[in-house]
């Protein structure tokens, strides 16, 4: 019987069958922690008892989530894990560098790869072809000793992408409405595989937002094959002898098929206060926010602040309605500032924060206040994500975000296209 | 699955509780210091979680069993959630689905989490659980209940109180079948 990209990336990093329901034990090929949880990693490391990382070039840590700091308990979790560094050899990524999952597509991930952070949004990088995957400080900090870990093998969802988006419809509008289709907790433990014909047009950076909102469904990882689009992508980042076809078989055997026409697809909208209460921006617009976010690993990269700047370009923000924009890395804010788009973005009012995660998890640069609503082009709208439970968080595209700060109310992108 | 015989009151909780709802990110500057974090378990969600578990853990000579809905603990890989609920005095969680990360969390840190119907299970009811039948009784209503079984190299961690132990024990993922 063939087998899925899951069972095959497990199977050649567990040397064994690895078929789904198998729980095997596989190779870490990177493991990486993040300011939040990289603390108690270090401290169930030390306890568990090893001294040495199994693969200080193979382990990293990104100072993202609260950087720079604001606060001196943030601060001194900072020193520790750089501390940390030097004592191991392990690599780190200070503030400013961009997000872990960005930082990890631009410079580590590539196909067939074992992934681990102590991030649920790990399964970013399956974008690439690797099986990426978020967990907690300790499975982190046994990865880090030993150099593997366990899995369960997961079963499969195959989601076939078919069509062409429309104008003003984007991979996070796909992501959104598969989220609503499948449910929150729809594909808990299962892996979502993308394919289908119409992946030879769905970019890298559109991967990567679709790859890194698997876990909104529950998913273990969400993977795409390798292709012409991977290869050109590593390249691109200096990394081109890291490519390797990857694909599924033929006759591998999938749980469930979710077919999607891209071309019936339009701007999608989360509404507070969970990721699976989805509607389309027809249904939704007209409703006031005090902020637009544009930014973090679903949605910080070069093509959104391209379709921002495109749409803000001439325009101004709505006097009630701030504009945050935070680039994903520290590259993706240098090729802005040369393509223009981020004298675009600033001229039309938004305020520039530094590649990293910024508001979206509540600790700093833009938490909202009571009653305040937020348009965000990130991945979760929990109560009281963004710092403050009295507040409501929308999810959307780049393009709606632009478009709804311009008018200050939930507006339909495809108005300013 | 490790013997675990706990008797107990339930604390009842909705469906999809996020890690943001057990403990929500802004107190992220607190997470380098877990008494004080754990003080803040829960408290969007229900914020009288914590004063209830020490209450109900005075007075009752059981425990005290979380019991959820679907799909709790999703979100987050931030462990620290699992550690605030074990650290206000939960013994056990009971749900009808669990996020796969908590999952994780929760049994690497001796936490046991079983899965049933929780539909049948009410705010405050005395119940007993037993892993090795697989059974649960809820003695307030008389219905019994059958609980999940989890992967063997789960049950070996839970045995030995969480992940460390474990590997302090073995020094490697030992797999039984």
């Amino acid at each position: 019987m063939g087998k899925t990209l899951a069972e095959k990336i497990l199977g050649l990093k567990s040397h064994s069958e690895a078929r789904a329901g198998d729980i095997v034990i596989a190779d870490v090929d990177l493991a990486f922690v993040q300011d939040t949880t990289g603390p108690l990693t270090i401290r169930q490391f030390k306890e568990s008892g090893f001294q040495v990382l199994a693969k200080p070039q193979q382990t990293v840590i990104f100072l993202d989530h609260a950087a720079p700091s604001p606060n001196a308990q943030l601060s001194n979790d900072h020193i520790l894990l750089r501390r940390f560094a030097k004592e191991t050899g392990c690599r780190i990524y200070d503030m400013g560098e961009g997000i872990c999952h960005q930082l990890v597509a631009e410079q580590f991930a590539k196909p067939g790869d074992v992934i681990l952070g102590s991030d649920s949004h790990t399964v970013t990088a399956g974008a690439l072809g690797a099986f990426a995957t978020g967990m907690g400080s300790s499975d982190v900090a046994v990865a880090l000793a030993l150099g593997k870990t366990w899995f369960r093998v997961p079963e499969s969802f195959l989601i076939n992408l078919n069509g062409n988006f429309p104008q003003g419809v984007y991979a996070k509008d796909l992501i959104l409405y598969l989220i609503g289709q499948i449910g929150a907790d729809g594909a808990n433990y299962k892996a979502l595989e993308f394919g289908g014909e119409a992946l030879a047009q769905v970019t890298m950076s559109q991967r990567l937002t679709i790859a890194n909102m698997a876990v909104e469904a529950g998913a273990k990882v969400g993977l795409f094959p390798s292709d012409k689009i991977t290869q050109e992508f590593l390249i691109e980042h200096g990394r081109g002898d890291g490519y390797k076809p990857l694909c599924p078989d033929a006759e591998a055997n999938y749980e469930r098929v979710i077919s999607v026409n891209l071309g019936q697809l339009e701007p999608m909208l989360s509404l507070p206060h969970s990721v699976d209460n989805v509607l389309p921006a027809s249904k939704v617009k007209g409703v006031k926010i005090q902020q637009a976010f544009i930014g973090t690993c679903t949605n910080g990269r070069l093509e959104d602040l391209a379709i921002a700047a495109e749409i803000l370009r001439g325009k101004k923000r709505h006097p009630d309605t701030r504009l945050l924009i935070a680039p994903a890395s520290r590259q993706v804010l240098i090729q802005a500032m040369e393509k223009g788009y981020v004298q675009s973005l600033i001229k039309a009012g938004a305020t520039i924060l530094p590649p990293g995660c910024a508001a979206c998890l509540g600790l700093h640069q833009g938490v909202l206040g009571d009653g305040e609503l937020c348009l965000s082009t990130a991945n979760r709208n929990f109560k009281g994500r963004m710092g403050n439970p009295e507040a409501m968080i929308y999810l959307a595209s780049p393009a709606t975000a632009a478009a709804s700060a311009i008018r200050g109310e939930i507006t339909d992108p495809r108005e300013y296209l | 699955m490790p013997d675990l015989v706990l008797k107990g009151k339930a604390i009842k909780l909705g469906d999809n509780i996020s890690t943001d709802d057990i403990i929500p990110g802004r107190f992220a500057h607190l997470r380098s210091n877990l008494p004080e974090l754990a003080r803040h378990v829960l408290e969007d969600a229900m914020p009288e979680f914590a004063s209830r578990v020490k209450t109900l853990s005075l007075q009752a000579e059981g425990e005290v069993i979380l019991v959820a809905g679907k799909n709790f603990g999703l979100g987050s890989s931030r462990e620290h959630a699992s550690v605030v609920i074990k650290m206000s005095g939960v013994s056990a969680i009971l749900a009808e689905s669990v996020a796969r990360i908590f999952f994780r969390n929760a049994i690497n840190r001796g936490l046991p989490v079983l899965l049933c119907d929780t539909d049948k299970i009410g705010d405050g009811d005395e119940l007993e659980i037993d892993s090795t039948s697989g059974m649960i009784a809820n003695l307030t209503s008389g219905i019994t209940l059958n609980c999940s079984k989890m992967p063997p190299i789960m049950s070996a961690i839970l045995e030995e109180g969480g992940l460390i132990p474990y590997i302090q024990k073995h020094r490697d993922f030992v797999i039984t079948s």
